[in-house]
């Protein structure tokens, strides 16, 4: 589903760093990847490349057999089958919670407006948000914009799922109900690749668990293996530091 | 504890009473002042005289356009009719009041005064101030649109777009508005017209020039602030837009706009606050906005006093209304 060959990524601003270095991963239908890494190893990047939010600068990512990085690649079409989840929701605090889940079937899927509000519908019930689907964002909850970033994305019918540290800009008490959405996606088949913090999930959800630093994978494998008896000195000094 | 803010509260509005004893004393001693200053040169006020550039009743007179005799008189309740007949030709004059001046059977020479009725008119200051906010209004519509554009240009990262961008913006904001309406008039608006004149097309009127250098020049100023505005939404609203799948364009246009306008809402009135004031500066090409309609009736009225404290009361009552609106936009967009 996902194939990641050699990717270089350097960022110029504000200095020169290199975020991605020879990075080459696979992921397979229905698999539930969770990167894991201190914070600035890259794995925001890694992830953000995926959809071309970043420009990786060499190497090939294939997402269902198209390659990102080539420059005849329509990126929208792609995008259309990568749903992406952020840190700060990012919904659109102009538009109602219902609108939110609705103008992306409207404006890219072409989905007429009754098809639409019944996709959005039954995904806000999905979600558990229905009965707030005519209040703006700002009127929810952190746990409840994220549930519905959950559900904006997953209108577009995508085959893959983009996670960028969902639960970190949450409340401790909300953490709970976005990891349950998540959990039921996973179960339900979604190709997810998850970046997080919650060694819960991974240790429950995840099918491979990816460990980055400084740009590079340091070291991959399933969750008993990696929560066990991790091999790399850099995973078991940060597994050490955040269990 | 609760004493502390309680002998607070008691002493500050008494030093400040005090403050304000001194802006109402100052504020009169000001107008006395200058009062006395007017007494003593000897200048005679006559506001009573001010009321007629605001409306004024004028006798109007309905003159026969042909030769003949009166054949018919009508009086209705608000109305006359005057039918005249002569060489076969036949004319009905209706005009309001009963103010009669022939009567049936009167021979009528062309010219002939038939009756007179009053007509109130509306005064050069009004007639001034309806042509400054027409004149504005027109400007800042047109101002936003070439504003738009250009806002978006400049952020563009096509080169030829921003650098395009860029060039107007500078040149506009780095010169005087009224050397740019001397170009606008003496220079372009010269060269339009002869080369519309060597194609045997229309002549655009100098007033056009007028709000065309408004226009351009409010574009500059407006660039600025949907740039400001469009820069002021979050990153995180792009990128959301687009890992839909929705082009810069669409996400432009549903995402970020309307979030953008309503912050440039309140700057743009501002904006339009500024052009109200700037179109002033229309008299020198000869257009009658409300500054070129007071130096008229100051050359015929020779009441120079009263007339420009009128003139600048009435920018006053247009462009404080408008920051009021403003304001009133400010709070309810800071609700929303």
């Amino acid at each position: 589903m996902i194939d990641v060959q050699n990717v270089y990524k350097t960022f110029f601003v504000p200095h020169e760093i290199q975020a991605l270095h020879d990075v080459s991963y696979h992921v397979d239908p229905a698999e539930v990847v969770v990167v894991i890494g201190p914070s600035g190893s890259g794995k925001s990047t890694f992830l953000r490349c995926l959809n071309r939010l970043e420009h990786a600068e060499s190497g090939h990512i294939m997402i269902d057999g198209t390659d990102v990085l080539d420059p005849k690649t329509n990126i929208n079409k792609v995008r259309m089958e990568v749903g992406m989840v952020f840190q700060s929701f990012n919904l659109f605090p102009h538009l109602t919670v219902l609108e939110n889940v609705v103008v992306g079937q409207t404006s890219v899927r072409k989905r007429g407006k009754k098809e639409a509000t019944e996709k959005a519908m039954t995904l806000l019930n999905k979600v558990g948000i229905h009965a707030k689907a005519d209040n703006y964002p700002a009127q929810l909850s952190g746990g409840q914009q994220q549930r519905v970033a959950i559900a904006r994305a997953l209108a577009m019918e995508p085959k893959v799922m983009l996670f960028d540290e969902p639960t970190s800009a949450l409340d401790p008490e909300m953490v709970g109900e976005v990891l349950d959405v998540m959990k039921t996606l996973a179960q339900e088949g979604m190709t997810m690749v998850v970046v997080t913090h919650e060694m819960g999930f991974a240790r429950e959800v995840a099918d491979q668990v990816v460990f980055m630093d400084e740009g590079k994978i340091i070291e991959v494998g399933n969750p008993e293996h990696f929560f066990t008896n991790p091999e790399n000195e850099r995973t078991k000094l940060f597994l050490s530091q955040i269990l | 504890m609760t004493n502390v803010p309680h002998t607070a509260s008691l002493k500050r509005p008494n030093s400040q009473l005090m403050w304000k004893i001194l802006y109402f004393v100052a504020l009169f001693a000001t107008c006395g002042g200058f009062y006395a200053a007017t007494e003593s040169a000897d200048y005679i006020w006559r506001w009573n005289r001010i009321p007629r550039y605001f409306y004024y009743v004028e006798d109007v007179e309905v003159r026969a356009e042909i030769e003949g005799l009166v054949t018919a008189i009508h009086q209705k309740a608000d109305e006359s009719v005057v039918v005249v007949e002569g060489d076969g030709e036949s004319e009905h004059y209706t005009f309001p009041g009963k103010d009669l001046m022939v009567e049936d059977g009167d021979d009528i020479e062309m010219g002939d005064v038939l009756g007179t009725y009053k007509e109130g008119q509306m005064g050069l200051l009004v007639d001034g101030l309806i042509a400054t906010i027409e004149i504005s209004a027109i400007s800042i519509v047109l101002g936003i649109l070439v504003g738009l554009f250009t806002g978006l240009a400049r952020i563009s990262t096509n080169p030829f777009f921003r650098w395009s961008a860029i060039t107007y913006i500078e040149i506009i904001r780095g010169t005087p508005l009224l050397v740019q309406i001397m170009i606008w008039y003496f220079v372009l608006g010269t060269l339009i017209n002869q080369m519309l004149d060597r194609l045997n097309l229309f002549q655009i009127p100098e007033l056009w020039f007028g709000i065309l250098s408004l226009v351009i020049f409010a574009g500059a100023y407006v660039a600025e602030i949907v740039r400001a505005g469009i820069q002021s939404i979050n990153k995180g609203q792009m990128e959301a837009a687009r890992s839909l799948g929705m082009t810069k364009t669409v996400a432009m246009i549903k995402i970020i706009l309307p979030q953008a306008f309503k912050r440039i809402l309140p700057p743009l009135a501002g904006q339009f606050i500024s052009l109200i004031k700037d179109s002033s500066l229309l008299g020198v090409i000869a257009i009658r906005e409300l500054t070129k309609a007071t130096r008229e009736a100051v050359t015929t009225s020779l009441m120079p006093y009263e007339l420009w404290f009128v003139c600048g009361i009435m920018y006053l009552v247009v462009t404080f209304s408008l920051s009021m609106f403003v304001q009133y936009l400010e709070k309810r967009s800071a609700e929303a």
